[in-house]
């Protein structure tokens, strides 16, 4: 470690640390059914829905906010 | 260079003044209020130019602290007892995010029973936090101390906090005479701070205090063995160049009259003063005793210790702290580590008087023991 006390020397760290590892469910968006109300990503903790809706899966935890947020259902959690 | 006749905390206070910390958040807390009191008049008469912070708690005087030496300037905070307790979580926080602060601790007994009265259960219950820890035995010390830890704490080879610990009331309230040295002396010693590593820089953006998953960890606490093992050469550095600049000679553990001792009396802080007096009137009459003073607790200065005991027959280790069902924490710790012969005994528990017939009990005790570890000073055993 180059750094002492744990400090963080460069920034975007947070990167390197692989949410979708933690996931056991998995959101699957049927775009179909999708009003672009835009709430699961800004609900997603993780940040990880980009503005077309994709679900950057690296990083997505399996939380279910955006199920839960999305008005017209167009979000279904499944086991992996 | 001043004498003037003072108490330990005025002596402390001084050094503090000296030092010129820009941050001081600090909580009034018996036996250590004085100090709060002498450095917010120094900051107020403009002699400290100091950001001096009314927090509401000692949990708060340590976090804000620990922010303060975050953005990389010299701090200063000092509690006791009670307060130190309520310190602990950030005690922690303050040495892994390796922050040099120094703070005095004015040693005063825990709760319950309720007590504002000495001893060394306070800071020995914070031996494990990563602080290195200095126990003075009377005012001239506390000052100087608190010089010298700055000067180790800031080394870039250690960066870790410094506890210098006072005897409540013994030390923090009993005036005597302290040679305050000039400011220009002091600069000399101790140069303006200059953090390296764990601190904001606005030119050099990074994040202290983050989360930490189980790929590093474990290193940032290894760093921290790391870093108190390398203490060691520093204090040594250090304190050969405050003997130079101000002829007054520390290390980490202080012989009296152990040479041809047969029984050698081990412990910390203003007790040995008693216990030195004592080690005249025996060796007057021809008893081999000699008393070693531990003034560095932590790092442990296992191999200095066991240099000044390894022709004694056997030591005496006199404890003001009880690590219930194991012993007094600095006996159970030379017991551990040092091969010689030892009796622990357990002494002056929230400011119970220690004389010098204890001491010659102790001593008698020693010579023919019959218990491992020996509560001294008891009214009754029950
Ligand atoms: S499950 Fe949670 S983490 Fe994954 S996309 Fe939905 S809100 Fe974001
Ligand atoms: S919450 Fe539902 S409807 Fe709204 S953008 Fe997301 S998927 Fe589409």
């Amino acid at each position: 470690m180059d750094s002492i006390g744990g400090t963080v020397k460069n920034p975007g760290s947070t990167r390197n640390n692989k949410t979708g590892s933690w996931r056991t469910f998995k959101p699957l968006l049927d775009k179909d059914k999708c009003i672009e109300c835009d709430n699961c990503l800004l609900f997603c903790p993780e940040g990880c829905i980009n503005p077309d809706y994709d679900t950057d899966y690296d990083y997505c935890k399996g939380c279910g906010i955006c199920e839960v947020e999305c008005p017209v259902k167009a979000i279904k959690m499944e086991r992996e | 260079m001043v004498v003037k006749v003072i108490s330990a905390n005025y002596a402390v206070s001084h050094a503090v003044k000296l030092a010129k910390p820009q941050v001081i958040p600090v909580y009034p807390i018996t036996p250590q209020t004085s100090i709060s009191e002498y450095l917010a008049k120094f900051v107020a008469d403009g002699d400290l130019d100091s950001e001096y912070m009314l927090v509401e708690s000692e949990h708060s005087a340590i976090s804000a602290a620990v922010g303060a030496s975050g953005t990389g300037v010299r701090v200063f905070t000092a509690t006791a007892s009670q307060g130190l307790a309520l310190m602990n979580e950030i005690l922690f926080v303050a040495a892994g995010l390796r922050n040099p602060i120094v703070m005095a601790n004015t040693n005063r007994s825990l709760a319950a029973p309720l007590s504002i009265w000495n001893d060394h259960q306070d800071s020995i219950s914070q031996r494990d936090t990563g602080w290195m820890q200095i126990y003075v035995e009377n005012g001239q010390e506390a000052l100087d101390s608190i010089l010298r830890c700055y000067r180790i704490s800031e080394d870039h080879d250690v960066l870790l906090p410094s506890m210098v610990c006072l005897d409540g009331f013994i030390l923090t309230h009993t005036a005597e005479p302290v040679d305050i040295p000039s400011q220009k002396l002091v600069d000399s010693f101790l140069p303006d701070y200059q953090p390296q590593e764990s601190f904001l820089d606005p030119e050099n953006p990074r994040s202290l205090g983050t989360f930490t998953d189980p790929n590093y960890y474990m290193e940032a606490r290894y760093q921290m063995e790391v870093a108190m093992e390398k203490s060691k050469k520093v204090i040594e550095k250090v304190n050969q160049e405050f003997n130079e600049i101000f002829g007054r000679d520390y290390s980490f553990v202080e012989e009296y009259r152990c040479e041809g001792a047969e029984i050698i009396l081990i412990t910390m802080g203003s007790l040995c003063s008693t216990i030195r007096d004592v080690v005249d009137d025996m060796r007057g009459r021809g008893e081999k005793v000699g008393l070693l003073k531990v003034i560095n607790y932590r790092p442990f200065p296992k191999k200095e210790i066991t240099e000044a005991v390894k022709n004694a027959d056997r030591v005496a280790v006199l404890d003001k702290n009880i690590s219930f069902g194991m012993g007094g924490a600095l006996y159970t710790e030379i017991k551990a580590n040092i091969d010689v012969e030892s009796c622990g005994f357990i002494v002056g528990l929230g400011g119970r008087d220690i004389t010098p017939k204890h001491i010659e009990d102790i001593v008698n005790k020693t010579r023919n023991p019959t218990k491992e570890i020996t509560w001294i000073g008891l009214k009754e055993e029950v």
